[in-house]
């Protein structure tokens, strides 16, 4: 199986590269990539002239909710809202009913993912099992079955001293630790950054000490304990610091942003009139927070950009904003919104963009991707930037349609996604 | 009475209120207050109306003086009773607007312990809401009756010193007070324990005080704030005892408000807590002239929404 991209402009910041290529997919592989490539019989063309061709986006933090709780989401339709937003790869997190703390059910996404096949999925195995917090989970046998990192997400790991033994266990195997930071009783009942927003709409607050804690907790554990330690969506001023000053130490440390985070301030709760879809873990931080963390993700601190897409049933959030699941989805907005509000918005380039969403997160979880080298992976995102685009969550492949992006507009958006050499259609229902 | 440009049929907060929205709705409520001292205590402005009161949190006083309100106005009153209701069954709050909504009230109150409650229910339903407290978010009749005691007994607002002293970080009244009172020309100056003040105190739009002889200094208005006695648990403060040592309102402490002013409480006080009871009781205490002034201001807010209601209608 042949497909040949051609008249593109290739971006591919891990080997440098920003020139217009044609590409050749071969088996499953990149092949060749040329200023021209002559279509020999029986292989496909694709004509993406005008359009930018990079390595595979990669999704390295989304919640597929299967098994157990397939009335959210699934595999099937995590996958295709992954394909549809420009991933060809999508990290999923063990917060799952039964929660991925053992092999069988590693096993069961890998094989949903292999039926249904719109995206790669790589399931993250828990820390703990039952995600209690209280005894490790079988690292090793996870690791045999294919989970491409460990994390507790959704509870952050409690105990120092749990933590420092599974930074250690996990070396065995390579894998990295991953961590929703967040200091539990300082965080209290808290629902919306504490700040300013807070105060006004009376409602309890999550101070970004909170976050800030624990990571300063967690990278001293790593300095500890060795391995590979990964901050999800990181939304403080402060635990940046934090984590450049790890870096600067040398420790294996890195941490990823979401593009609400990136875009968003808690400012929003109140203009939004308190919807739910404005509330998440962590919450929208303060303008401070938010220009530091677009320092970060230009200046390189920050690795990549993730979405914690978090998708919830409309009745669940269809309640007080107090007792509303924490959460948005993202799979489907975060590349528009990337190319919109920071390529074009001069923040990062777009270089830079696909090594925030392509390169990095490959390298981060070891996975296979995140470049279009000649004997890559043939996963291959393909960008039309002049597409004008308007968020209509009404109409997400998603299951659940909780964003605070509805109605918004840009300019730029994914146009094909391609899997393994293979053009993915969603039109093609099962 | 007027035909004066309302146009509100929802009042959720004060926030959005202006200046001469609030001037009407105090003067509407000061024709209201004869009501009270009639032989028969009722007009038949709202006769035919069915009001539900939708009290979600426990409500003596809130509630009682709405129905008061409502009955005064010769309106049907229909408390919605949630302790006892399918809300105990699971019922989401959507469910339960959209059943409300199916039996076509005018207008339902509504007590909630969460912000933004008042909105979901006027989004869902096509009724006038009224919002009796969200939270920690906002009290609007709660602060309209508290700008209408203090014009009663001082002629004015503008350019009055108000010290509002207790648990702000857990209070719709100071909320909707620092907002109220602000747009209408008064200073604010808030102030309590550390523990009980947001961390953003100051962005309200007051200034912040840390002991009650600070904000008291000055001032003609001090409005006290209850403190919910299971706040001690939660290690807000160490005790009852001391914090009626620092942080109550005594005559002592008193001493250098200005010498005519007045003292107000939105309720229920716990006396030897918050407030001494020579305070509470003292010839500054302006806190049963507030009960009264509840029961008028309610009948004008009803009133005015309704005539909004009915021109929409």
């Amino acid at each position: 199986m042949s497909l040949l991209l051609r008249g593109g402009r290739v971006v591919d910041p891990s080997q440098d590269l920003d020139a217009s290529r044609d590409v050749l997919l071969v088996d499953g592989e990149v092949r060749e990539l040329a200023e021209s490539i002559e279509a020999s019989p029986g292989v496909e063309v694709l004509d993406v002239a005008g359009k930018v061709i990079t390595p595979g986006l990669i999704d390295i933090h989304a919640h597929l909710r299967e098994p157990g709780q397939e009335y959210k989401e699934s595999v099937l339709t995590g996958t295709r809202a992954a394909a549809a937003g420009g991933f060809t790869a999508v990290v999923c997190m063990a917060n799952t009913d039964p929660v991925n703390d053992n092999a069988s059910v590693t096993e069961h996404i890998l094989a949903q993912a292999t039926r249904h096949g719109y995206a790669r999925v790589y399931p993250v195995g828990a820390i703990s099992k039952g995600l209690r917090g209280e005894e490790l989970a079988e690292m090793g046998r996870l690791a045999a079955a294919g989970v491409v990192a460990y994390s507790d997400d959704g509870r952050p790991v409690e105990s120092s001293e749990l933590m420092r033994r599974a930074l250690s266990y996990a070396r065995h195997f390579g894998l990295p630790l991953v961590q929703h930071a967040q200091d539990l009783p300082l965080s209290g009942e808290g629902a919306m950054h504490e700040g300013e927003w807070s105060a006004r709409l009376g409602i309890p607050g999550i101070p970004a000490a909170a976050e800030d804690l624990m990571v300063a907790r967690d990278v001293l554990l790593t300095e500890l304990a060795g391995g590979r330690y990964h901050l999800q969506h990181l939304s403080s001023a402060k635990s940046l610091d934090l984590v450049r000053a790890a870096k600067e130490q040398g420790l294996a440390v890195t941490c990823e942003a979401t593009p609400h985070h990136l875009l968003l301030t808690d400012e929003e709760v109140f203009r939004s009139g308190i919807s739910t879809n404005t509330k998440m873990n962590p919450p929208l931080r303060s303008e401070r927070d938010r220009q530091a963390l677009l320092e970060g993700i230009a200046d390189g601190s920050i690795d990549c950009v993730a979405t914690d897409h978090a998708p919830h049933h409309v009745d669940e959030k269809r309640v007080p904003f107090n007792v509303a699941p924490f959460g948005i989805v993202g799979l489907e907005t975060a590349v528009g919104l990337c190319l919109d509000r920071l390529v074009a918005q001069g923040v990062v380039d777009l270089s830079r963009l696909v090594d925030l969403l392509s390169c990095q997160p490959a390298k981060i979880m070891g996975l296979p991707g995140g470049s279009l080298r000649p004997g890559a992976v043939a996963d291959v995102t393909v960008l039309d930037l002049d597409q004008e685009w308007t968020v209509d969550a009404s109409r997400f492949e998603s299951k659940s349609s909780n964003t605070p992006f509805d109605g918004w507009s840009g300019r730029g958006a994914p146009l094909h996604t391609i899997v393994g050499g293979r053009l993915i259609s969603l039109s093609a229902s099962e | 009475m007027n035909q004066s440009g309302w146009t509100r049929k929802h009042l959720l907060g004060v926030a959005d209120l202006v200046p001469e929205e609030v001037e009407l709705i105090l003067d509407t409520a000061h024709s209201f207050l004869e009501v009270a001292h009639r032989p028969i205590k009722k007009v038949p402005t709202l006769r035919g109306r069915t009001l539900l009161g939708l009290f979600f949190e426990p409500s003596t006083r809130t509630s009682s003086s709405f129905e008061i309100a409502a009955k005064r106005l010769s309106a049907d009153w229909v408390n919605f009773s949630t302790s006892s209701s399918s809300l105990r069954k699971g019922e989401s709050l959507y469910d339960t607007a959209r059943n409300l909504q199916a039996m076509a009230p005018d207008m339902v109150v509504v007590r909630h312990a969460f912000p933004g409650v008042p909105e979901m229910l006027a989004a869902e339903m096509d009724c006038g809401v009224i919002n009796a407290g969200d939270g920690a978010r906002e009290h609007p009749t709660q602060a309209l009756l508290d700008a209408f005691t203090i014009r009663q007994a001082k002629g004015r607002i503008e350019g009055l010193e108000v010290a509002i002293i207790g648990d702000i970080e857990h209070s719709r009244v100071a909320r909707s007070n620092v907002s109220l009172l602000t747009k209408m020309g008064a200073r604010v100056t808030l102030a309590g324990p550390r523990t009980l003040l947001p961390a953003a105190a100051e962005s309200l739009g007051a200034a912040v005080a840390y002991s009650v002889e600070e904000a008291v200094a000055g001032k003609d208005v001090v409005m006290m704030l209850r403190v919910q006695l299971e706040r001690q648990h939660r290690a807000l403060f160490p005790s009852l005892r001391e914090y009626f040592d620092f942080f109550a309102l005594t005559r002592e402490r008193l001493a250098g408000a200005k010498d005519d002013v007045i003292i107000l409480h939105p309720g229920p006080m716990n006396r030897g807590v918050e407030i001494a009871s020579d305070v509470a009781d003292g010839p500054f205490s302006v806190i049963l002239d507030q009960v009264t002034n509840g029961v008028a201001v309610r009948m004008a807010v009803l009133y005015l929404l309704s005539i909004a209601t009915t021109e929409a209608a």
